[in-house]
């Protein structure tokens, strides 16, 4: 049985203009210990599927429509806010994208890293304060039992990215969701930071949910990954697979706008057209008016993930019925 | 330093349970705002003087400041009569000690009045938002429409005269203001992030208010209380102007100030007094409000 089961997820928000699905009908599985990359654009319905899953939706405008997300064999989505409340934290944490604003400027590092100890464990605070130095250390923040009485404004951002990892992780969850976690950090505290993320995940068998816009980063870090388009995963399979035999249009196109090292004076390749307007979608593929190998049957009809080799689903229908063949990707 | 002892030497274990006894004892907030107010010197002297004024005004209760000498009347400041004497021949230093003990005390606790209830409303209605802030402002709203000065006397006409009332009156219109303040900081605060990561670790909503919400709006709230304090006075004079707040014989700054006004042309030291002890006290809370703002502020402490 996998750790999290996801089915037919759907998160919609009910605005002035019109109901926006940002999560229209995800599904996907996750095993103890695996790690799971989503990717997509911006709006393309990533974060709201993890925000989803732990209720952490405004509600309103934000409802979640359908669906289930078993954990542990506990439908997540039917749990109240307090039953909720003992799994956040706890069996499921989350670490956000900006580590500069998702810590309470006036707290100590002390007082919000011991804070989940506090409320699920129910320790004392003389033992929480011991594993919160513990925590600190093992993420390596150097001199941590004097760090650990400063404030946010003190740390570094790559360094209060990893009292973020730290607090996450020192209730032992089973399942970490990672939100970007690399986004507000310069490429070379990144590495370290996923490089941490992962040592974390070794040592604990922690499974986690990588979000992120940033090819790069999925691919060296997952095993499995989801593309998502339009609140839809619109391709999924093991990371290489799906980097260097894509089997959608809109992965092939993205991995066609990645500038290459190698190439001078060729103009970069863009997608045309823009991202859809959640509010206003139509049938049939979402891509469709992007994608260069539309037909017209694309535009009408469902679509479903189908698979097309070993683990690996397409959403795309002219892949699937094998009509067209996408370019392989044959830079590393 | 001591992370390289400690690495140097991992399997110190005394070595690591001193570091932890010093990450326990730290400084509180409070200690380390403290120790920034103590070098701020405006706020310090400003504590300082109003320490002395609350000290001389409660020195006031030994002295007479009822006893009328019709046949001396107003005198100007003398060896005997410091600040001189009023028209009825009371002892003006004795008259502005206890004036200072009814016009600090409303002030202050009418001012505590309104922080406690504003605070806590504000932060209410801004967390939760929604249909449950709309009804929560609108309450506000109405109560702003409510003359103050007829809702005093209608409390005075049920309750009767009382100084107290006087602090429960003016506290409870005081704090619409700091519950729109606080309204408002708390709406920015909760799209922080911390507020989201705070929930998605788990924590129930109470603390969320209490222990990451209310510390960040403590500086708006401390500025706005030191302005808070004079403008209760001022009301708290104004009241007894018309006959609703302290009754002669018993007297306060506000109600000198005002005799003093009157009497500016023959008898100007019943104003200059009282003036200056007002002024003085006011300038004082504001410096001293200001600086507890900055030494509150955790994130302008340079060391």
């Amino acid at each position: 049985m996998p750790l999290l089961s996801v089915q037919n997820l759907r998160t919609a928000f009910h605005t002035r203009n019109g109901i926006v699905r940002a999560v229209d009908g995800v599904s996907f599985d996750i095993d103890k210990g695996q790690t799971l990359g989503i990717v997509g654009e911006s709006g393309s319905g990533k974060s709201v599927t993890c925000y989803s899953l732990l209720g952490l939706i405004p509600q309103p405008p934000g409802r979640i429509e359908g669906g289930k997300a078993l954990f542990g064999g506990q439908d997540l989505l039917a749990m109240s806010e307090k039953q909720l409340r003992t799994v956040r934290g706890k069996r499921v944490s989350m670490i956000f994208q900006d580590p500069m604003t998702s810590l309470n400027p006036f707290m100590r590092i002390q007082d919000q890293i011991t804070e989940p100890l506090l409320i699920h464990e129910g320790i004392d605070k003389q033992t929480a304060t011991r594993r919160a130095i513990q925590a600190l250390e093992e993420v390596g923040v150097p001199d941590a039992s004097r760090r650990i009485r400063q404030y946010p404004h003190e740390f570094s951002g790559g360094m209060r990215q990893r009292v973020m990892i730290a607090m996450a992780l020192i209730t032992k969850p089973e399942l970490l969701i990672a939100d970007e976690p690399t986004t507000a950090l310069d490429v070379t505290v990144q590495a370290q930071v996923l490089e941490l993320i992962k040592e974390m995940q070794r040592k604990h068998g922690t499974a986690v949910i990588l979000i992120s816009h940033d090819l790069g980063v999925v691919a060296g870090f997952v095993d499995h990954v989801n593309v998502m388009y339009a609140g839809r995963v619109v391709e999924s399979g093991p990371t290489r697979e799906v980097y260097y035999h894509s089997k959608h249009p809109y992965n092939e196109a993205l991995q066609r706008s990645i500038p290459a090292l190698q190439t001078k004076g060729q103009e970069l390749y863009t997608i045309p057209g823009a991202p859809p307007d959640l509010a206003r979608l139509g049938e049939g593929c979402a891509f469709a008016p992007r994608c260069a190998y539309v037909q017209d049957a694309c535009r009408s009809g469902e679509l479903a993930l189908k698979g097309v080799a070993a683990k690996h689903e397409t959403a795309c229908r002219r892949v699937q019925d094998g009509e067209i063949q996408l370019s392989e990707v044959s830079n590393q | 330093m001591n992370s390289e002892m400690s690495d140097a030497n991992p399997t110190a274990p005394a070595s690591a349970d001193q570091l932890l006894e010093q990450a326990e004892k730290g400084h509180s907030l409070w200690q380390d705002s403290w120790h920034r107010l103590a070098k701020n010197r405006l706020a310090v002297a400003s504590g300082v003087i109003l320490i002395l004024i609350v000290l001389c005004c409660l020195a006031g209760f030994f002295m007479d400041h009822t006893t009328q000498d019709l046949e001396l009347g107003a005198t100007k400041p003398s060896r005997d009569h410091w600040m001189g004497t009023d028209v009825l021949g009371r002892d003006v230093f004795a008259r502005v000690l206890y004036g200072g003990r009814i016009s600090l005390a409303v002030g202050l606790l009418a001012t505590l009045v309104a922080m406690c209830i504003g605070v806590v409303y504000g932060t209410v209605s801004g967390f939760y938002g929604g249909k449950i802030d709309a009804v929560m402002m609108r309450f506000v709203d109405i109560l702003y429409t409510i003359p103050f000065i007829i809702f005093v006397i209608l409390l005075m006409v049920f309750f009767g005269r009382n100084i107290w009332l006087i602090f429960i009156a003016i506290g409870a219109v005081e704090w619409l203001t700091m519950a729109r303040i606080v309204r408002g900081q708390v709406l920015s605060i909760k799209k922080e992030e911390f507020v989201e990561a705070a929930r998605a670790l788990g924590l129930p909503q109470t603390r969320i208010i209490f222990r990451h919400m209310i510390p960040n709006v403590i500086g708006p709230v401390i500025v706005y209380a030191t302005l808070t304090v004079p403008a209760v006075m001022i009301f708290e004079a104004v009241l007894s102007f018309l006959g609703l707040g302290v009754q002669a014989p018993a007297t306060s700054w506000g109600v000198l100030i005002n005799e003093g006004a009157s009497a500016i042309e023959e008898y100007p030291w019943l104003l200059i007094f009282p003036g200056i002890a007002m002024s003085l006290t006011l300038f004082c809370l504001n410096f001293l409000g200001d600086g507890l703002r900055d030494a509150l502020d955790v994130r302008r402490s340079k060391d």
